[in-house]
This record gives C-alpha cells, structure tokens and sequence, in this order.
C-alpha cells in the first residue's frame, strides 16, 4: 500500500490553485454522465452533494436520519472559524494555518490545512447568501468571538446553535437540488457496506431502516461524509447515532484508517448524574471567554461554590498557563481539569466536576449581556442541572467528543481505495493530533463546497465514456449476502444482554485506558479484556425484533460489533505511538510539568493502518509529515 | 419513584395499534424522560419484549428527532422544551403517563412512537431555500443586515422541525413551521429576491398536506423553540402580496 | 424512503383572487374580511335597534329612515338593497369559506385521534366551536328574518310597526330564549373571530397584540349585553 499524498508542487500558497489549474475537469455537458453517491447529509455530506448537483453531476444521497436537515452536525454550537480579519486584529490566512498546525500539535498536513485556511472565507460568504443568521453588530456587519488555543477573534457565530444554522442551509441548499430533481435522497436508509470491483469503489449496499430490505446502490465514485466515532466511548457528546460503521466497512475492505487513536475530550461538559446517564452535554467552549475555571484549594472541600472564599480558591488554568489562562487549547483543559480529580479537588456531588464560575463577568458586564450572550446554553444547562448557573457556577468536566481519526486521505481527499473518497469528520482530517474549537465545521465545509466537487473530477475525467458499473454485477450480490448474513446472525444470537449493557461496557474500558491519559500496561490491559468483551457479545447479546420492520436494536448492534473491532485498533494505535501529542498523552512521555512530550524525530508522521483480515491485527503504514513553513516548537500556552 | 405508563405499541404503518400499560420502578429524578424509556426498554429487553421505538438522536433539544404526545401534550408538560430536554423532576411518584405518537393525517405512524414526518422536506424542497450556487457568493460584509432584522430571523430560523406544532394543532396545520421558514428567509436582504415566489410555492405544497390555521394558538406553546405566531400573520401578509404582486416582478418590491 | 421530485401547484394562474381563494390563506382573508363587515352590521344594527328604548315613532322613523336612505337623489329602498346586497354576499362569501375550510381540515386530521384528553393550553372554547356557533347564529339569523322581517313565524306581525314586533315576539318567553342563545353563541363567535381576524390578515405586532385581546372581548361583551336586553327588557315590562 503506497501513501502518496499527492501534495502538489510549488510554495505553499499557490498550491491549491496550481493544483486546481492543473487537475482534469470534466466538461459540464459530460458531468450528467457520471453519478456519486455520497453516505451521509451532515455539514460536509450535505454540501458535497449539493454542489455536486448544482455542477451538474448525477447525485444519489444518503442518510440514516428521516431528514437531511437532521445530522450530528446541527448540535455544533459555538462557531466556525474563518481568516476573514474582519476586526483588523491581525489575522490571516497564514495565521489561522498556523494556529490550526500548531493547536493540532504539528501532527496534521501543510498543505492540506493551508488549503483550509484559504478556502474558509469563500464559506462564510457562502453561508451568509445561504440566509444563515450570524450574530451581527449594531452596525450591520458580522461579529466575531474568540475560541480556545488562538489569540485572534475569528470565529463566527449564530448565537449558540451555529451548527444547526450552517446545516439548516446545507439543507436547504440540498433540498433545492432535490426537489429540481438533482439529486436522490435516500431517508432512513444506512450504509452498511462499500462494493467494489477491481479495487475501486463503485457502489454501496444499504438497509431500508422502514421495511429492512437490503439495497445496492452503484455509481462512478463513492464519498463517505459519515462523521465521527467518539461514541466507541458510550458517554460522549456526539449525538446517539453517530457510529463507525461506514467508515469501518470501507476499512476492511481495503481503505487505510489513520491515526485512530487520535480523539478529543472537550473541558466544557455537563458532568454525568447518575449511571442511567445516555449522554453527556457540551457547554460551548465560548463559555470560557467570560467564564473563569476554579476549584477549591484543599483536597476533599465538600463546602458550596459560595461558601469558598476567594483566597481559597485555585483557578488553576490562570495559575499555570498565565498567556492564555482559561482560554489554553481543549486538550491542555481537558487534563489540568483530570489531575485536579487527581488531587481530590473534584466538586458537586459525585466530586467529578471542576467550577466554570461567571460571577465576574455578571459582575463587569452585567446580567443582560451575558444572558445575551450564552443565554441559550444557561437555559440548557438549568434545564439539565435544575441549578441557576446565573446564581451557582456550573460544574463542569471533560468528554470525548470529536475524533481526529478516521479514513487516511490524500490532498485529493480520495482514501487508499481508488474512488472512494471521505470528507468531515469522516476522514482523519486537517486537525493533527487536537482540534482548534470552531475548526471543524471549518473544515465539513471547506471538504464539501470548495475541495471535493473539483477534486473528485480528477478521478472521473479518467471514466469517461465508461458507464457505472451496474447492480447486477456479482459483487454487489455478493455484499448483498454478507450483509444479510450478518444481520441474520446478531437477530439469531438471543444471548440475555442488551446492546447497550455491552456497548456501556466497551464504553468504560476506552474511557479509562484510552481517554485522557493513556499508559502502556494499561493499553495492554485493554487489548486483552476488549476481544474477551466481544467474544461475549457474538455470544450472549440479545437482539429481539425482526428485520423486517424498524429494530433500533438491531441497528445497534450492527454498529457496536464494528466499535469492538475499532476499540481495539484505537487501543494498538495508542500503545504503538510512543510520544505525547495534542489528545493523545501517554504518561510515559510528559515533561516535568507533566505537559505533552512529543517525539518529532520519530513521531512526526501519520500512522495509518490497513486490515489484515478478522482476528489478524492491522499492518501499519507511515506517511512522513514534512515541515516546510513552519518549524516544530514545544507547544507552550504559558 | 415509580410510574404507570400507557404507551402507544404499532408494529408498522399497516397494523392497528393500541395502548399497553407497562410499570418502571426506582426512576431517579435526575433521569431525562427518553433515559425513562430507556429503562423500561431494558426491562423489556430483559423480559423477552421487543423494546419500543422512538426517535431520539442529539438528546439536547436541537435535532428534532425526539416528540411523543405526553399526557395530551406535545413534549410534555414543561414548556419551550423538547422532550430530549424534559426530566423526570417534572413528574411525581405513582403518576400514570400517556405516551402517544404525533397524530395527523400528513404523519403517518411508521412504528409504536414514530412518524414519518417528511412533508416537511416537501414542503422545504417546493422553495425554503435561497438559489446562491456554491462559489458565486459576494464578500459576506457587502450587505450589512440590521442587527434586529438578523435576530428576528434567528428566532424563527431556531425552528428545529420536530412537528410539534403540527401535532399540537387541532386542525393539523403545519403554519407555524412554515411560516418560520418563509419569515426566517423572508426577514434578511438575501431572501428578498425569492420572497414572494418561495411564499407562494411553500404555502400551496403545506396545503397539499396540511389542515388550514384558524389561529387557535396552540402551535406556539407547544413549540420546543417557543416560536411566536406573530411570524403566521406575517405569512398571511406576505401570502396575499405574493398573489396580488406578479411574482415575476415581485422581487423587486 | 426515497425523496420523489416535488410539484407545486403554484403553476396555475386564473384571476389572482380567485386563485387567491382556492388556497386556506386566501379563505381565511375572505372570512377576516367578510367577518369585518358582519361585525360592522352587527354594531350598526345593535346601535339601531337601541331607538326601541325611545319609543314606538323612533325607532319605526327609523326602519322607514332606512328605506328612505339616500333621501331624493336614488329612487325609495335602493341603497338599502344595496346594503343588503353587500351584506348576503358578506354571508355567503363568509360561510362557504367556513365549511369548506372545516371540511378539509377534517380530512386533514389524524386517521386516529388521541386516546387521552388533550390539554389545551390556549385554544379556548370559543375558537374550538368557531364552526357551531356560527351554524347557531345561521339558523338564528333564517328564524329571525322569519319573525321581524317577513313575519312568517310571528302571528301578530305588522308591517313597518319594528316596535310592535319586537315586543309580540319577545314578550313570548320561548321566542325571547331563542334569541338569548342565539346571541350567546355569536358572542363567542365574536370573542374568537374578533381577534382571530387581525392574525388573518396579518396585523400583528408584540405591542399591539394584548390589544387585539380587549377588543375582542369588549366587542363580544357590548354585542351580548346590547342583544340580549331587548328581549329581557320586553320581559320585564320595560318596553312594551
Ligand atoms: C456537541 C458538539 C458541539 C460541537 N461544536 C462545534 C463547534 O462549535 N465548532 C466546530 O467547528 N465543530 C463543532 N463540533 C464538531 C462538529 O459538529 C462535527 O465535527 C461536524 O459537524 C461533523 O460533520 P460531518 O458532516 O462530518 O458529520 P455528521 O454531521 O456527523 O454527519 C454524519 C452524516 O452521515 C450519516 N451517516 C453516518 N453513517 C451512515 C451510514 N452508515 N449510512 C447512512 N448514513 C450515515 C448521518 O445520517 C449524518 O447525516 C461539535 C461537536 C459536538 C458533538
Ligand atoms: C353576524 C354574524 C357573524 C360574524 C360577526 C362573524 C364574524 C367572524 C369573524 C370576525 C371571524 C374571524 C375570521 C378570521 O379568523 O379571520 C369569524 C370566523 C368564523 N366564522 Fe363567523 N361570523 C358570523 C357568522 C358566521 C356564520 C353564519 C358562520 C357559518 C357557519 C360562521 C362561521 C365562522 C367560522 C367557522 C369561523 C372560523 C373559521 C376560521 O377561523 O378559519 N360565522 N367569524
Ligand atoms: C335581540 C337582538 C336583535 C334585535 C332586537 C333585532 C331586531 C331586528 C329587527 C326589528 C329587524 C327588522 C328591521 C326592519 O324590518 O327594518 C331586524 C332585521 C335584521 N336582523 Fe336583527 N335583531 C337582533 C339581532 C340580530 C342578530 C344577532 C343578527 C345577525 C347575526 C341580526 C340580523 C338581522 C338581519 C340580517 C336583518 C335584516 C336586515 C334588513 O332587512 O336589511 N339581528 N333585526
Ligand atoms: S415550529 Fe416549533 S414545533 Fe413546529 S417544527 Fe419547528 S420547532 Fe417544532
Ligand atoms: S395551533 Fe393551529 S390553528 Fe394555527 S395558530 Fe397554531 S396552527
Ligand atoms: S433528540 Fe434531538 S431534539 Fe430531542
């Protein structure tokens, strides 16, 4: 397996639009001959797919959710990021690939992240022609705020529901192209295999979630847009659904899958009440621009955040990292919040949470500001908590929620199976080993409107002339019985477990050796007790129901049976990466501060790992990260 | 504390349904009610019942997957919240719940507490939308908004599309959805080109599905966002210019 | 499920009022419209009818001043046929645009309703029976034409004398009940309609609308009150 990442030539500037210049078009009369599919209708599969449409391709779209304008994408809520320099507060596109190389802990692609910094302020004009309401200023023009891990106000912002803004018109721009019958959109139905035919993708078998019949879908290129993976960890932010499965069929089936290992738990998290929890809540991380982080100085001070004196208190991100304060990167956060836990400084009643105090700001900026501001996020936090976070501060604590990972691609976003490509949180994306807040829904759109619909034209200017190849080829039917297989073999399990008993499980055995801290016996340990988990599972889960109607725990269980096998390789990926980058901290490699202690002699590079078949580990493969434009320093927020 | 629940079991769109009764004890307060059903559906599981579908997926109040009729209210009883959003806190030991899915003839029920509520798609696909091909976008400070013409639209555009409003409807009109797109759009300087033209392509696809507004009201409290029947009137008013206007011409009023 | 291309039917193009008309929005203008001219009568007509208090030669000075409208320059009873004209069409525009919305909005409801009792937050009664007390007040309107127009179904009917067919129907109690019910159920008919209008024709305005509430409420309270005295006042001797 060859990891050409087709970086174009030439200084880093000009390669998007040398390469643009130089890649195969094809002609917009001949465009109505290709058809793509595209897995997934979130921020990245939604806008792929309509501007494929509006170009004049053939789209068929796909989506487990009953709606395109519902995706793990609308729960965004802070902001997107874009080089616009509106405040003229020195910002620029080099800048924001600085920041975003940097904040990714040099473990992510020059050019690929460049490209993103370019392309990020045609997506900001996009949206606002879309309609999308960004917050504005009395003047008229738009308003930023700042986020986590930079040092310039950059990131735009639709009070505290951007994600849903940007969907909503992604949606709605998709929906045109449909009801101009453009593209087809396939509802409820999930992708559960890739097909492919001498080595190149060429279509996708699904499930009807409605009727349960099983579908083959051809076409002249595939594209997965199917998000992330950070529910391998049960209690995540992501929403229910979220899963791995696309991307792990596309995976054993041939496509590299990188840096695994790779995820990101966000500081500002709602902690967890009880064990029923079924999912954790994100506080925007533009809390912490008028929030001030804070635990009690003794260990073991059960007294109420009011009954704490200030000279008693420890607000420990201004203590240790001056610079940047309560506005250092998620991951640093993220940590300095677990070994407060550590220390036993914990607060609220399970002690599993750190203050996230806005008393000040109330103070300096007064109420009606700030319930302007976040007023939306205090409602959802009250609603949950039943506390007035205007009266106590809220408790916070970190969870996973993005996952840097995903399917290794090449500049052209193409993975190692020739016409299969994926974009958004799907691929192993432009945020190395950490994500900047705001960067993702950055980088969904940048992927979606202005990189695949060119790229991708590279590939099928080569097909011309040549019809998809169809249904009734054999390797469809063939997919078509693995997958029916598979199905048929969880209905017929009829263990006493629930999915969801097993899922938690999993869940509780990443969490604790490969979340925040990572050690190698504990990597091993995880790597002996997670197939010992999932022989349990093939053998004792209980999945009722038929499949000929809607059976959420069949689809369940379809997708937890791929998070065993992908817990595993997070697990061998961690153990396998000796050093300490951005989200991945091996305690083995910290420096006396106990900061992350990277190893760019060895480490600079993307590890991406090719199936091996069942029961075989992956085989890894190595693409070397080169440095050009920006030269490698200890990450310091101090 | 423990409940009595009544929920609505259909096996498919074909099948008649009925209301089964089902008892879950020690349910923490803390619990979201769809963490309620999560416990009954272990319970189920454990029991040998197929275990009972709903939709769900963010569980913050944001997708508009989640709603289920709750003792006769769409997403229960706490007000300008979904039903992802509403805690067990809110209910008392030894309350009886009834839990029914959304009823209207345009959402018919797939399964148990499930419908298929696509015509809102339809109805998005006829014109909520504003036509800017990808790439030919102008610079995004060319046209300054005022700021409050920018709220209002984010108040209407927080319409997250559960169909609440629909199923809150003694008419099963769907106005209040539409008419937070049309006002959403229709409020900032990008949507004026298609104002009229998309009022009028959306309004007549709503009234292929939908029961007309006789402006009961009902539409706005149950509304998880507390979307404002103001916008309605607004889409009466933009309706009748879109018919009285020439369409063709109306862009430019 | 698969997305199917949509079809609108906003292609078709007749006379804009028309191709108003066919759709919901377009008949709830035509009822705001046509209920704004009905509430006009009905105030004129209550304010009218007060002359009973003055006595026989007002009020029946009256009916004729009605007949005479117009004095000189058009020919005896024109211009109130005219009226009257206005007005049936305000009725027929109005009730046809009542049944035919409430028809397809029970086509358009659920195949099954809800098992349990819904708990209405803000629909009121009134708006919830919009259709009943309209029928109500229709068969009222048919009997009392019937009895202070034409006089069929007043025995002692004379021609011209309002006051003294006022006070035959009225002194009879069960004729006087028919019209306490009859302007009970326009009374909510009102109090629902008269604000209901203003959401119709998009008048709305977060300033303006708690307003809407008082004048509805005011009108449907001075409609009932107004009405239903004269049939009260007849009983009890006051006017006869
Ligand atoms: C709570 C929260 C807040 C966030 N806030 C921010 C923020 O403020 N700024 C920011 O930049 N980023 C934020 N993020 C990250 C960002 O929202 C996501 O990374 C991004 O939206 C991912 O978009 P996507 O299109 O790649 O995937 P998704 O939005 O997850 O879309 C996945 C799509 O694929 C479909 N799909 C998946 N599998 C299948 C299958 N097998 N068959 C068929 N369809 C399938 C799904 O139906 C869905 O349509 C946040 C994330 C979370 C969890
Ligand atoms: C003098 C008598 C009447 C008056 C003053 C009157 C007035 C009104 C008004 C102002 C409305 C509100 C319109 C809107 O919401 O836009 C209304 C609605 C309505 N009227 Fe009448 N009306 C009268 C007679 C009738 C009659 C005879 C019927 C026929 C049965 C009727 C049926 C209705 C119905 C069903 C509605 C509600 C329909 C809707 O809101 O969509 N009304 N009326
Ligand atoms: C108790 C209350 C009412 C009284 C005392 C009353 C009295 C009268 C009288 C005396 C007439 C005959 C006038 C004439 O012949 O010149 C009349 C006509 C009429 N009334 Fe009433 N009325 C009352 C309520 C109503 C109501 C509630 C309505 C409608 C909903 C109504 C509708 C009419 C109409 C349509 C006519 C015919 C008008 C015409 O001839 O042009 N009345 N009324
Ligand atoms: S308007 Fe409110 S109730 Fe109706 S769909 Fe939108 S959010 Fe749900
Ligand atoms: S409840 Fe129904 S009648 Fe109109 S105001 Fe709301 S849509
Ligand atoms: S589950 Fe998303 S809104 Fe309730």
């Amino acid at each position: 397996m060859n990891l050409d990442a087709k970086v174009p030539p030439g200084p880093l500037a000009d390669k998007w639009d040398g390469h643009r210049a130089a890649i195969n078009l094809v002609a917009p009369t001949n465009k109505r001959k290709f058809s793509v599919i595209v897995v997934g209708t979130g921020l990245a599969g939604a806008s792929a797919a309509a501007t494929l449409a509006e170009l004049g391709y053939h789209v068929k779209a796909y989506t487990y959710h009953d709606s395109a304008r519902r995706a793990h994408s609308i729960a965004a809520q802070g902001g997107i990021n874009a080089a616009k320099n509106y405040r003229g507060d020195g910002d620029s596109t080099y800048r924001l690939f600085y920041d975003t190389v940097k904040g990714g802990d040099y473990r992510s692609r020059e050019a690929n992240v460049y490209r993103l910094a370019q392309v990020s302020t045609e997506i900001i004009d996009q949206c606002v022609a879309q309609g999308v309401p960004f917050a504005r200023e009395y003047g008229g023009l738009l308003d930023n705020r700042s986020f986590g891990g930079v040092q310039v106000s950059r990131t735009f912002y639709a009070r505290g529901q951007t994600g849903q803004q940007l969907l909503l018109g992604a949606y709605q721009a998709l929906s045109r192209q449909v009801g101009l019958g453009n593209v087809e959109l396939h509802t409820r139905s999930e992708m559960l295999d890739v097909v492919q035919v001498d080595g190149r993708a060429v279509g996708i078998v699904t499930r009807d979630l409605v009727t349960g019949e099983i579908e083959s879908h051809s076409a002249h290129a595939v594209v997965l847009a199917t998000g992330g993976y950070a529910n391998v960890y049960f209690l995540s932010t992501m929403a229910r659904k979220s899963n791995v499965t696309a991307i792990w069929r596309a995976h054993r089936k041939g496509a590299a899958f990188a840096n695994p290992s790779f995820t990101q738990i966000h500081p500002t998290c709602i902690p967890a009440s009880d064990d029923f929890q079924s999912k954790l809540t994100l506080m925007s991380e533009s809390l912490r621009n008028d929030g001030r982080i804070w635990v009690p100085q003794e260990p073991g001070d059960r007294r109420a955040a009011g009954d704490i004196p200030e000279s008693e208190r420890d607000y420990y991100l201004e203590r240790i990292y001056p610079a940047f304060g309560n506005l250092v990167p998620r991951d640093v956060a993220s940590r300095a919040a677990e070994r407060m836990m550590e220390e036993n400084r914990g607060v609220g009643p399970l002690q599993n949470g750190v203050f996230l105090d806005f008393a000040d700001s109330i103070k300096r900026l007064g109420e009606d500001t700030i319930r302007q501001r976040y007023g939306n996020l205090f409602e959802m936090y009250e609603r949950i908590t039943d506390e007035n976070p205007y009266e106590v501060p809220m408790r916070i604590y970190p969870a996973p929620h993005y996952t840097m990972g995903g399917l290794w691609v090449d500049y052209n976003l193409m993975t190692t199976t020739p016409g299969l490509y994926a974009i958004g949180e799907a691929n192993f994306s432009d945020h190395g080993a950490n994500r900047l807040g705001a960067s993702a829904l950055m980088q969904g759109l940048a992927d979606g409107y202005f990189v695949l619909p060119y790229t991708i034209g590279d590939y099928l200017a080569g097909w011309l002339g040549s019809d998809a190849v169809t249904t009734d080829h054999p390797a469809f039917a063939q997919a078509e019985t693995d997958v029916k297989e598979r199905t048929n073999e969880l209905l017929s399990i009829g263990g006493t477990r629930s999915v969801d008993w097993f899922h938690r499980e999993l869940g509780k055995i990443m969490i604790e050796q490969c979340g925040m801290a990572r050690s190698r016996q504990g990597l091993e340990k995880a790597l002996s007790e997670i197939p010992a988990l999932h022989e349990e599972f093939r053998t004792d889960v209980r999945v009722l129901g038929d499949d000929e109607s809607l059976n959420f725990s069949l689809e369940k269980a379809g997708r937890v049976a791929d998070y065993f096998e992908l817990a595993e390789l997070m697990c061998r990926d961690a153990l396998d990466r000796e050093e300490s980058s951005g989200g991945h901290f091996r305690v083995e490699h910290q420096t006396p501060e106990g900061e992350a202690l990277r190893n760019d002699e060895d480490w600079a590079m993307v590890s991406a790992w090719e199936w091996q078949g069942r029961g075989t580990p992956q085989k890894r493969h190595t693409e070397k990260l080169v440095f050009e434009n920006i030269e490698l320093k200890q990450r310091s927020y101090k | 504390m423990n409940l009595k629940l009544r929920i609505w079991r259909q096996q498919n769109s074909g099948s008649n349904g009925e209301l089964v009764e089902y008892r879950v004890s020690d349910i923490s307060p803390e619990m979201s009610f769809l963490e309620m059903l999560d416990t009954l559906n272990e319970q189920l599981n454990a029991a040998g019942t197929e275990p009972i579908a709903f939709d769900h997926d963010c569980r913050e109040g944001i997708c508009g997957m989640c709603g289920v009729m709750i003792n006769g209210q769409p997403h229960g009883p706490q007000l300008g919240t979904a039903t992802c959003q509403l805690h067990m806190r809110k209910f008392s030991d030894g309350d009886t719940i009834v839990i029914e899915p959304w009823r209207a003839r345009a959402f018919g029920v797939i399964k148990d507490l499930i419908v298929d509520r696509s015509p809102f798609d339809t109805i998005v696909e006829a014109g909520g939308f504003i036509t800017v091909p990808t790439g030919s976008a102008p610079d995004a400070n060319l046209i300054p908004v005022p700021r409050d013409a920018a709220e209002s639209a984010m108040d209407a555009a927080a319409c997250i599309g559960c169909g609440a409003c629909v199923a809150a409807c003694p008419n099963s009109a769907a106005q209040l959805f539409t008419a937070a797109k049309v006002a959403h759009l229709g409020l900032l300087p990008q949507g004026q080109p298609e104002r009229y033209s998309r009022v009028e392509a959306m309004v007549d696809t709503m009234e292929e599905f939908f029961g007309s507004c006789t402006n009961h009201g009902e539409c706005e409290k149950a509304c998880p966002k507390s979307i404002s029947i103001d916008f309605i009137a607004q889409l009466n008013r933009d309706y009748l210019k879109a018919k009285m206007l020439n369409s063709k011409l109306a862009g430019q009023r | 499920m698969t997305a199917t291309k949509n079809t609108t039917s906003s292609s078709r193009r007749s006379f804009w009022l028309l191709d108003l008309y066919r759709s919901q929005i377009g008949r709830k203008w035509a009822m705001a419209i046509s209920g704004v001219i009905l509430l006009g009568f009905i105030i004129f007509h209550l304010v009218g009818n007060l002359k009973v208090y003055l006595g026989p030669e007002d009020i029946n000075e009256y009916g004729e001043a009605l007949r005479d409208l117009g004095g000189h320059l058009a020919p005896r009873t024109h211009l109130l046929w005219i009226m009257r004209f206005g007005l049936i069409a305000a009725f027929a525009i109005h009730i046809h645009a009542a049944f035919s919305l409430a028809f397809e909005n029970r086509r358009k409801g659920g195949d099954v309703s809800y098992q349990t009792q819904r708990e209405y937050l803000v629909a009121s009664y009134a708006s919830r029976t919009m259709i009943w007390s309209g029928i109500i007040v229709l068969l009222f309107i048919a009997y009392h034409l019937a009895d202070l127009t034409w006089g069929w179904a007043n025995p002692d009917f004379v021609r011209g004398d309002i006051y003294h067919n006022m006070v035959e129907s009225f002194s009879r109690a069960p004729v006087a009940a028919i019209y306490i019910v009859a302007n009970v159920a326009l009374g909510l008919h009102i109090y629902h309609g008269a604000w209901s209008l203003f959401q119709s024709i998009g008048i709305n305005n977060p300033r303006f609308n708690q307003w809407r509430k008082w004048f509805a409420q005011a009108f449907a309270v001075t409609i009932v009150l107004g009405n239903v005295l004269f049939p009260i006042m007849v009983l009890a001797g006051v006017i006869e």
